[in-house]
């Protein structure tokens, strides 16, 4: 053995599998949702978006991620700002901030499921200190923005972590001559975070907008331990035609609609946050 | 790798800012540790709670240390099974995902070779698609070859979920042993494969041990293939997700907490890690 065929045959397994499991699924999925008995057609799309509970689970889905995200960003900044100011209590601090990340979607809708049902500790709290008389009944179809307020705080207690790790990694590939020289040049603290830390960290806010993104539009397990179905998603109706409809072409066309807006907001990423070249480390 | 991340991000320390700041700085740390801690505190609460008291309202917000949830969650029909199949599915998951991503992770940070670009970029694209959506036509697959509703059946899909990580993670593993190592034991008569075991392994172990727990933890965690892959042979997470509901209060707090005790484990043992994959991974 050579070692002109040596990374092909270590790399051949993989390869294989990523086939086999990766692009063959995913060029079935788009036969599904594209063909009715072996021609081309676009009625399983129609189907998909004529039914009444098209729109506002689309909109459910994607307005979820535009105030989960951005929201995200903002608190891991802040929680990596924090660590990297951090001496001694660094590393337990590090790992409580990043307990959340190896959690499942499930278990964290059931967390704030404790914290929201009727009898469950908000409303305890909300009667113990005499704001409310009795329990309110929060993840009922009449309080849906209050499903989507607990949808959205189990989701920023969840998967914020995965964007600090990403931010503080990056921020350690940043050079401590950068702040030595903004600080010469008398840059404040807010200053040296603006002109300093956020243009270096680019790359790294990227990755961690992509992969956030993506996983908010797949956004699933949360939401129906929270609202069961009364708050529907793209993924929970993807589930819905597959299972409860029996239709697994439209369920075909549900999943490229999520592909769709994941892969449009993976290119906008990648173009709004572009590192123009030379600039790199 | 976490010491250079402390050394290297020093913009300035806690000790020249005034009192106030201070203050105001620490108190943020309490209030960002204490949103982290409480909902997990309060769901272990609930499991440590008798049923009724799960129930009963107003809510104390300290356990009673009755074990009724639990042994009512664990005599449940279906639950011990489906803690089973949960483990059984994860360590299937964890063998593949290791098997197969770390001779390619090995691949990429020894050899230059034609096509490796490429497979970079399958890698990478990966991680732009919502995999688990796949488990759709991988079910209909399974069915004819008759993987439907085994545990290997979905071990092979959460292995395509865990295998770009694992490529990633041990690429950069590898890369971090120099290559003057091998061709050390190379020159004093050792082979590729006698050189691999006795100098790149032992050094990369516990890095290939963090990438198994890592692909353990993605597989235990993982909903939606699994409830679309299982049928009798659900895992916790299909099961949880099935008796949502229809399942008392205290059933979901002890499942739940049935979900997040090995993640929390798991967590802990790989935190050494979790900042070294994500640095390089990421560019």
């Amino acid at each position: 053995m050579n070692s002109k065929t040596l990374p092909y045959l270590l790399l051949a397994p993989a390869t294989i599998f990523l086939v086999v499991f990766f692009l063959w699924p995913f060029l079935q999925i788009a036969w599904l949702a594209f063909t009715t008995e072996g021609g081309f057609t676009m009625q399983h799309f129609q189907t998909m978006a004529g039914n009444w509970k098209f729109w506002p689970t689309f909109w459910n889905t994607v307005i979820l991620a535009a105030i989960v995200v951005p929201l995200q960003l903002v608190m891991a900044l802040a929680m990596a700002q924090v660590v990297a100011k951090l001496k001694t209590t660094r590393n337990t601090i590090l790992y409580i901030f990043t307990i959340p990340l190896g959690l499942s979607d499930l278990a964290a809708g059931i967390i704030w499921l404790a914290i929201f049902e009727q009898s469950g500790f908000l409303n305890s709290m909300l009667v113990g200190l005499g704001v409310v008389d009795k329990p309110i009944l929060f993840l009922g179809y009449q309080n849906l923005w209050v499903i989507f307020i607990a949808v959205i705080l189990a989701e920023l207690w969840r998967a914020t972590a995965i964007v600090m790790v990403i931010l503080v990694s990056g921020m350690g590939l940043i050079p401590k001559e950068y702040y030595e020289a903004a600080e010469v040049f008398g840059a404040g603290p807010w200053k040296r975070f603006v002109k300093v830390t956020l243009p270096m960290l680019k790359p790294s806010i990227q990755t961690a907008m992509i992969l956030r993104t993506i996983a908010a539009f797949e956004v699933f397990a949360v939401v129906v331990a929270l609202g069961g179905t009364t708050l529907p998603v793209l993924v929970g109706e993807t589930f819905n035609w597959q299972f409860a409809l029996n239709d697994r072409n439209v369920a075909a066309a549900f999943a490229l609609v999520i592909l769709a807006i994941s892969i449009a907001a993976t290119l906008v990423f990648l173009r709004v946050l572009r590192t123009p070249k030379g600039a790199t480390l | 790798m976490s010491g250079a991340v402390a050394t290297a991000d020093k913009p300035r320390a806690v000790s020249d800012i005034g009192a106030a700041g201070r203050f105001l700085f620490w108190a943020g740390v309490v209030l960002l540790c204490a949103w982290v801690l409480v909902p997990i505190y309060l769901l272990a609460v609930n499991t440590l709670s008798s049923p009724q008291e799960v129930t009963a309202f107003p809510k104390t917000g300290v356990p009673s240390f009755d074990m009724g949830s639990i042994q009512f969650f664990l005599s449940f029909e279906g639950v011990l099974k489906a803690l089973w199949n949960s483990v059984l599915v994860a360590v299937l998951t964890m063998i593949l995902s290791i098997a197969i991503g770390a001779p390619a992770g090995y691949a990429l940070s020894r050899f230059e070779f034609p096509g490796k670009a490429t497979f970079r970029m399958l890698v990478l694209m990966t991680r732009a698609f919502p995999l688990p959506l796949l488990a759709l036509p991988i079910a209909v697959m399974f069915i004819r070859i008759g993987l439907d509703d085994t545990p290997i059946g979905l071990a092979l899909v959460h292995t395509t979920l865990a295998i770009p990580f694992a490529v990633l993670i041990t690429f950069s593993i590898f890369s971090g042993i120099p290559l003057e190592l091998e061709e050390a034991a190379w020159t004093l008569g050792c082979n590729r494969l006698q050189a691999f075991q006795r100098v790149v392994l032992p050094l990369v172990l516990p890095g290939i041990t963090a990438s198994a727990i890592f692909a353990f933890t993605i597989s235990w965690n993982e909903v939606f293939a699994a409830s679309v892959l299982t049928v009798q042979n659900r895992t916790l997470t299909a099961f949880l997700l099935q008796s949502l509901s229809v399942s008392p209060l205290h059933l979901r707090f002890a499942g739940g907490a049935a979900l997040v005790i090995p993640a929390l484990i798991f967590i802990f043992a790989v935190r050494k890690y979790m900042f070294a994959m994500w640095g390089i991974a990421n560019r």
